[in-house]
């Protein structure tokens, strides 16, 4: 039963691609907290895990790609699976910019915004942690993915709100930074937070997706 | 003769696959799902399968309703109905067999003066309407199922997507058996009086001449979806409303089942025996079913999905059909018996039904029969099949492995081309390297040269010069004493000017804004080279008294010199003569 072993295989790719992009958002999590506590060979650690990740997420999507393509498998939703795969590949990607923005720009980070900083970016991961599970649903329980999805517009807000406070506190009450200093600590909330934009545009496709299952 | 006749049925025939197989696969192949060939693959030896084996009970009905009794009249009655279904199939129109050939029999029936029967035609009209509405019942039966099921077993896409696959298949499979079971008597049923009196035996079965019929159709049926009938089952497989996967799946089963319990006789007789009204055996339009399958998936997802207007078109066909293959076989039957002398039937007394022709009811050789022994050509035909298929299937595996190695070899070759073009890059660049890394061990060795030479000339130089100052210490005569103190300090002087490193610093200077010197003189020819090197030394930012310094004149001189230079390259007393240079 080659038809049989051929969906395994594509099953197996689309299963790994979803681990890789939820473990690359653990590593950003933990690379971001590394930094902005000096942790600098945790934080190194971090760097080479994220890429090592970045790259094995892109191989997989071609995998996923070229294997649907070459078995002839689902015709009629292939296209939105592809861009569903190209869209969370984007989450990865974005990651792992961001957390080598750190390691580039080595941005000034005032102790005060530490807390805040992680929380932002718990918020954005926690988005993402909760798109990956209702992208799996798509596959197996497609009525399933707006029950979940909601989740992740709720994080996403709650990542602009907070980059928002983020932003005032650094323009508003850090007198002592340079203004240089506050654009670039400004740019930063922005990274962090673009993460769950991307797990927005996740969520928003996936539900479309769900509908046309359903109908 | 006989064969010629028969053209026009299997013309008819071919026009029934080129429309009806689009019913069957028409969304499998629509949502590419399945390969038009692998779709028109199983429909025809399907079909082939359905009419040879289960074509007699719809064939029998069609001979109670009108029997057409001479080979000229079959002949006509079939080409007007086949048409009639061709018309309509050239604008992309799902049309009815079923409807053409009744329509052609009812005007056979009353060119030839036969009486129709009411009751019949009754009864096959109402299996007209009734087949699309057990359609919607069935295909909202199943959709309901199917749908529970999907959702409890929560099968990953990739799967179902395979499961799917294999269902379009296989229902498709049934399909094209039933559509062969219900659908051969449109093609063959009129030809059924005329059938040769004769048995095939192909080892496993035995064929008598109406089956043999209903082979040569199902072939002309196969022949049909093979060849013409794409466009269609594209045009169904989107026009009407646009179905899933599941949906198709669920709406070929409908019109497999409706069409195999109006053409099965053991179905028909299992009822009976258990004391329920007996199904009539009557070709039905298969179109009529799939669309009320398809509306009744409509019905149970909404409405608002069905494409009204594509419906009513259909309808309209379907009126137009039998009106105007009834028309179209009067008018052809008066043309052949006025025209060509032809017997097209014969004018039998009103009042009765017409004479019913022998239907198949199994294979029973009699006296008369001419008995046809195919088994070892069948067999040898089998295996030449079969061999055909193996070659078949060889050649095109290697076709493919040549074109993969072939495609490889190509892409190793890009890839030698590829790191070809980057290691002859890389050896440029290794070279411009080595030749610069050249130049500055060149100027290094230079500079230690020149150093260790000046070291060396200094040295004597102020050897001599401490030489010439003790010689002046013991010199009592003081005009002598202060003539040879101004020699000396007009030769300290002159050493002073450092002639010789100045001129090597301009000559490296001018190496190193080779590019800046060009483009000066390119946009002002008129300037000096003085006046060149002095714009190189501002672009270097070395102030008036350093520039003063390096070309031995004193600073005012270097002021007039920029002033100069100032009113060569046209600039006004605001601009600034550096921001200006560094600019070029």
């Amino acid at each position: 039963m080659a038809f049989f072993r051929n969906a395994a295989g594509v099953i197996n790719a689309i299963e790994a691609f979803f681990n890789t992009v939820d473990e690359g958002v653990l590593v950003f999590k933990e690379g971001v907290s590394n930094y902005l506590h000096g942790n600098q060979d945790a934080f190194n650690n971090n760097i080479a895990n994220m890429a090592k990740l970045e790259a094995d997420a892109d191989n997989l999507r071609r995998d996923i790609e070229n294997k649907l393509y070459t078995h002839s498998l689902m015709p009629e939703v292939r296209g939105d699976i592809l861009r569903l795969l190209e869209e969370m590949d984007n989450i990865i990607d974005t990651a792992k910019k961001n957390l080598f923005q750190f390691d580039v720009e080595v941005p000034n980070i005032p102790a005060e915004l530490n807390q805040d900083l992680i929380l932002l970016t718990d918020i954005c991961v926690s988005s993402v942690s909760t798109v990956i599970p209702a992208a799996r649903a798509y596959f197996r329980a497609p009525e399933t993915v707006k029950d979940q999805i909601h989740r992740v517009y709720f994080y996403e807000k709650e990542a602009d709100k907070l980059a928002d406070v983020i932003k005032r506190k650094v323009f508003r009450q850090m007198t002592g930074l340079r203004l240089s200093e506050k654009f670039h600590l400004r740019y930063f909330a922005l990274h962090i937070e673009t993460v769950s934009d991307t797990a927005e545009k996740v969520a928003d496709l996936l539900s479309i997706m769900a509908i046309k299952r359903t109908i | 003769m006989f064969f010629f006749y028969l053209t026009s049925g299997l013309f008819l025939g071919w026009s029934l696959g080129a429309n009806d197989a689009a019913n069957i696969f028409g969304t499998a192949v629509g949502s590419k799902m399945i390969r038009f060939r692998t779709a028109a693959i199983i429909a025809g030896i399907f079909v082939i399968i359905g009419a040879t084996l289960q074509g007699s009970g719809t064939t029998d009905t069609l001979s109670h309703l009108g029997a057409v009794d001479a080979m000229a009249g079959a002949f006509t009655v079939a080409l007007s109905a086949a048409i009639v279904v061709f018309l309509m199939t050239k604008a992309l129109l799902p049309v009815s067999t079923t409807q053409a050939i009744v329509g052609a029999i009812i005007g056979w029936n009353l060119f030839t003066g036969h009486k129709t029967d009411i009751r019949l035609l009754t009864t096959i009209v109402t299996t007209w309407v009734v087949s699309p509405v057990i359609g919607a019942v069935f295909s909202a039966f199943f959709y309901i199922l199917l749908r529970a099921l999907l959702k409890r077993l929560q099968i990953h896409l990739v799967i179902l997507d395979v499961w799917i696959k294999w269902a379009l298949i296989v229902v498709g499979a049934f399909g094209a058996y039933s559509l062969g079971a219900n659908n051969i008597a449109n093609v063959m049923g009129v030809f059924a009086g005329s059938a040769p009196d004769v048995v095939i035996d192909l080892g496993i079965i035995r064929l008598d001449g109406l089956q043999v019929l209903f082979l040569l159709g199902g072939a002309a049926i196969a022949t049909g979806i093979m060849t013409y009938s794409k466009n269609l089952m594209v045009k169904v497989g989107n026009g009407i409303m646009a179905l899933s996967a599941e949906a198709a799946i669920v709406t070929v089963l409908a019109q497999a089942v409706v069409l195999f319990i109006f053409s099965s006789t053991s179905f028909s007789g299992m009822l009976k025996s258990i004391g329920l009204p007996p199904i009539p055996l009557v070709p039905v339009s298969s179109s009529q079913v799939i669309v009320g399958s398809i509306i009744g998936i409509g019905l149970i997802k909404g409405v608002n999905e069905i494409k009204f207007k594509t419906i009513r078109g259909i309808i309209a066909g379907w009126v137009l059909t039998p009106v105007a293959a009834g028309l179209l076989s009067f008018l052809a039957l008066f043309f052949v018996r006025n025209l060509f002398n032809l017997n097209v039937g014969s004018a039998v007394a009103t009042g009765e039904t017409g004479a019913v022709m022998p239907a198949a009811t199994g294979t029973v050789i009699s006296s008369g029969t001419k008995y046809i022994n195919l088994i070892w050509p069948g067999i040898s035909l089998l295996a030449l099949a079969l061999v055909s298929a193996l070659l078949t299937y060889t050649f095109r595996q290697q076709k493919k492995r040549l074109t993969a190695e072939k495609e490889l070899l190509e892409r190793e070759k890009e890839n030698i081309i590829a790191r070809q073009a980057l290691t002859d890059a890389e050896i440029r660049a290794v070279q411009v390297e080595n030749q610069y890394l050249q130049n500055e061990v060149e100027n290094k060795r230079r500079d230690l040269i020149n150093y260790a030479m000046s070291i060396v000339e200094q040295k004597e130089y102020f050897e001599k010069v401490s030489e010439s100052l003790r010689e002046l210490s013991g010199e009592k005569r003081s005009e002598l004493r202060d003539e040879k103190l101004k020699k000396l300090e007009i030769e300290i002087r002159q050493r002073m000017s450092f002639a010789d490193k100045v001129e090597d610093f301009n000559i490296r200077i001018e190496k190193m804004h080779k590019d800046f010197m060009g483009r000066l003189a390119q946009l002002y020819p008129d300037l000096s080279s003085n006046e060149t090197r002095l714009a190189v030394l501002i672009r270097l930012g070395i102030s008036s008294k350093e520039i003063a310094t390096l070309l031995n004149i004193s600073p005012k001189s270097v002021e007039i010199n920029r002033y100069r230079l100032r009113k060569k390259l046209g600039l006004d007393r605001k601009a600034s003569l550096t921001q200006f240079i560094n600019n070029i």
